[in-house]
């Protein structure tokens, strides 16, 4: 494959705590997004996806790792970037209410960004707030208004367009559906794909809905613990996964076909919850909630091992 | 997505209206409404209100001095002979110029020194407006202003600029604690994100986020920066005579107290009814904003 358009590695972000303690909210990730591709990051809430994506936008400084754009080292804060980077990676915000100021006008809101990169698109790409808004589907007339007389999916959509605005490489969807009704939620997939088609966005697209994964993305990483735990190609990841919490995410999701049911690994019971990201079990910090855990899995924790062709897994098993 | 939904929605004007009526439903804020612009008025057209418009000035009448309330003297006569009625309609301009100048240079600066200080809060700059403004809240502001007044020669300007001095800190203490919240939203972290400058993120994200509590504020400081402008006449570093002054014009009369009351009492009352006015408004629009935030 050609050279990715992000590169994480060993990408740690620490929150302090408590006298000298930390909340390990990242540990550890590894990561590469290739043009055009939408890699899905999943992991049950609190296990440290968004401050993965804030810090790669930069509003977080890394703790340690780096963050490589086309191969250009950006692990600083926002402040410390090019405006060009800033245009070329975008995020897309959980909840469309905070993220659209309520005083400016839909308009107001999607010229600034028009305004502040004028220089970062090529000729064609949509250059006033209305062509932005019929870019994703919404009529013009939206333009003067504001954001508190729209519904839920046309207030995320105005944040796709405020993010596409600058012509940019990467997005980075924040969970861009969780906070809507499930039959808007097609219709907005439905866009950022088409989006990506138009203009070869690579879209981080993060989510704690597995199946959602199976029509949106190309690969997918699960994440647990601020720690990726498997990475694979959206085909082998439902068809073959390795990692026991992997199957025991997947053996609880409801499926749709007969197909997909017998490919659903057998129920895998969970023992207790999701520990807090203080106090992070030594060894595999799955170990707790892990029904083939070993001694070994309280002691060590598994480097990551490509078992087949972009098939990456973190378990002692393999 | 949808496009029937009616047009109008969420415009200006349906805004205003939808505003106003609900204004209106609170009898007593249309009270204040109507007092404001009552007195606003009075003070523009002095000179066709007032029926003794001359007085305002160096009259002298000794025939008609010290005359109790009557039908051509509503509020008496002063013992320069001279109108009181007319002199508290003329009062009223500076009065009321004064909270306007006073208030129209100490919101815009307290509230950007504030939002500035609000958003680089933790930076050098933060901590030298915080310092700044908790002196001079740490000394009541009519303290502040009387001896800014009596530093400075007593006249209309010294006084508006002593108050401004005082005044400015209140705004620049609401604009941070609104900063500061409004530092979390994502809208703002957004416009950073994108590269926006600390103008653009303060006066386009925050301060159009900031105008309801603050023109609230306005409304009700009004009545509180006219009372100390009057305290300022009052002990002599206000307004000069022979322009009326309300402030002047209690302390005059003092002296004459109780046999000719009327020439305090009315400034007094005029005093009053304006610090009233401006209060029920602000109340108004207190409970507008309020309301319009839980919707
Ligand atoms: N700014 C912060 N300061 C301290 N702790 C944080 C901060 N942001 C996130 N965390 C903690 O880091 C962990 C991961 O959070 P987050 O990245 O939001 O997870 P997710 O998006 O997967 O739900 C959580 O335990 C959260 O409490
Ligand atoms: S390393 Fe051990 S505890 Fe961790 S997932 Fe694999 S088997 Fe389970
Ligand atoms: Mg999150």
């Amino acid at each position: 494959m050609d050279i990715p358009i992000l590169k994480l590695s060993m990408l740690k972000k620490y929150f302090p705590y408590k006298k000298g303690s930390f909340v390990k909210a990242v540990d550890g990730v590894s990561l590469e997004i290739f043009r055009g591709e939408t890699l899905g990051l999943v992991g049950e809430s609190g296990s440290g996806k968004s401050t993965v994506a804030y810090t790669i936008v930069g509003m977080y400084e890394p703790t340690k790792g780096q963050i490589l754009y086309n191969d250009q080292d950006i692990s600083s804060l926002y402040k410390f970037r090019s405006n060009e980077i800033k245009g070329k990676i975008r995020i897309v915000f959980q909840d469309p209410n905070s993220s659209l100021n309520p005083r400016r006008t839909i308009r107001q809101i999607l010229f600034t960004p028009l305004k502040l990169h004028k220089n970062d698109r090529y000729k064609g790409f949509p250059a006033s707030p209305e062509a932005l808004l019929e870019e994703v589907g919404l009529s013009s007339i939206y333009a003067y208004r504001f954001s508190r007389s729209l519904s839920g999916g046309e207030r995320q959509l105005v944040a796709i367009a405020h993010a596409i605005a600058t012509n940019p490489d990467l997005v980075l969807l924040d969970e861009p559906t969780s906070a809507l009704d499930v039959s808007i939620q097609a219709k907005v997939i439905n866009r950022l794909m088409d989006l990506q088609n138009r203009y070869k966005l690579s879209y981080l697209f993060i989510t704690h809905d597995l199946s959602l994964m199976r029509n949106v993305a190309h690969r997918v990483a699960i994440m647990y613990l601020g720690k990726i735990c498997e990475i694979a190609r959206t085909k082998e990841f439902f068809e073959k996964p390795l990692h026991p919490y992997t199957q025991m995410l997947l053996s609880s999701i409801p499926v749709v076909t007969d197909e997909e049911e017998q490919l659903k690994p057998k129920k895998i019971t969970s023992r207790g919850e999701i520990p807090s990201p203080v106090n992070i079990p030594p060894g595999c910090s799955f170990h707790l909630r892990c029904p083939f855990a070993t001694d070994q899995c309280k002691k060590l924790d598994p480097d990551m091992k490509e078992l087949e062709a972009h098939h990456y897994v973190r378990c002692h098993l393999y | 997505m949808n496009d029937k939904r009616c047009d109008n929605f969420g415009s200006f004007s349906d805004k205003t209206r939808r505003a106003w009526y609900r204004l209106s439903k609170n009898k007593l804020s249309v009270v204040g409404f109507v007092g404001v612009v009552v007195i606003v008025l009075a003070a523009i057209f002095a000179p066709f209100i007032a029926p003794y418009p001359t007085h305002a000035g160096k009259v002298v009448d000794f025939l008609n001095a010290n005359q109790p309330p009557s039908l051509a003297h509503l509020c008496g006569t002063d013992p320069m002979g001279r109108d009181v009625f007319s002199r508290i309609i003329f009062a009223l301009r500076s009065t009321l110029l004064m909270g306007v100048v006073v208030l129209s240079i100490s919101v815009p600066f307290g509230t950007t020194m504030g939002l500035i200080a609000g958003y680089f809060q933790g930076s050098l700059i933060d901590s030298l407006i915080t310092r700044l403004t908790d002196i001079f809240l740490a000394v009541p502001p009519l303290i502040l202003a009387l001896s800014v007044a009596a530093l400075l020669k007593p006249n209309l300007m010294n006084a508006m600029l002593a108050i401004t001095i005082t005044w400015w800190t209140w705004y620049a203490r609401l604009a941070y604690g609104m900063a500061v919240t409004l530092n979390r939203e994502y809208y703002v972290r957004s416009a950073q994100l994108l590269g926006a400058s600390w103008m653009h993120i303060i006066f386009k994200e925050m301060l159009p986020n900031c105008l309801s509590p603050i023109l609230t504020k306005m409304t009700l400081d009004m009545g509180i920066v006219i009372m100390t402008a009057a305290a300022l006449s009052f002990v002599g570093l206000g307004e000069q005579p022979p322009t009326p002054a309300l402030g002047t014009m209690i302390s005059d009369g003092a002296k004459y107290m109780p046999t000719q009351w009327w020439l305090t009492v009315f400034p007094a009352l005029a005093i009053m009814i304006i610090v009233l006015s401006f209060n029920l408004l602000g109340d108004g629009f207190r409970d507008l904003f309020s309301t319009e935030e839980k919707q």
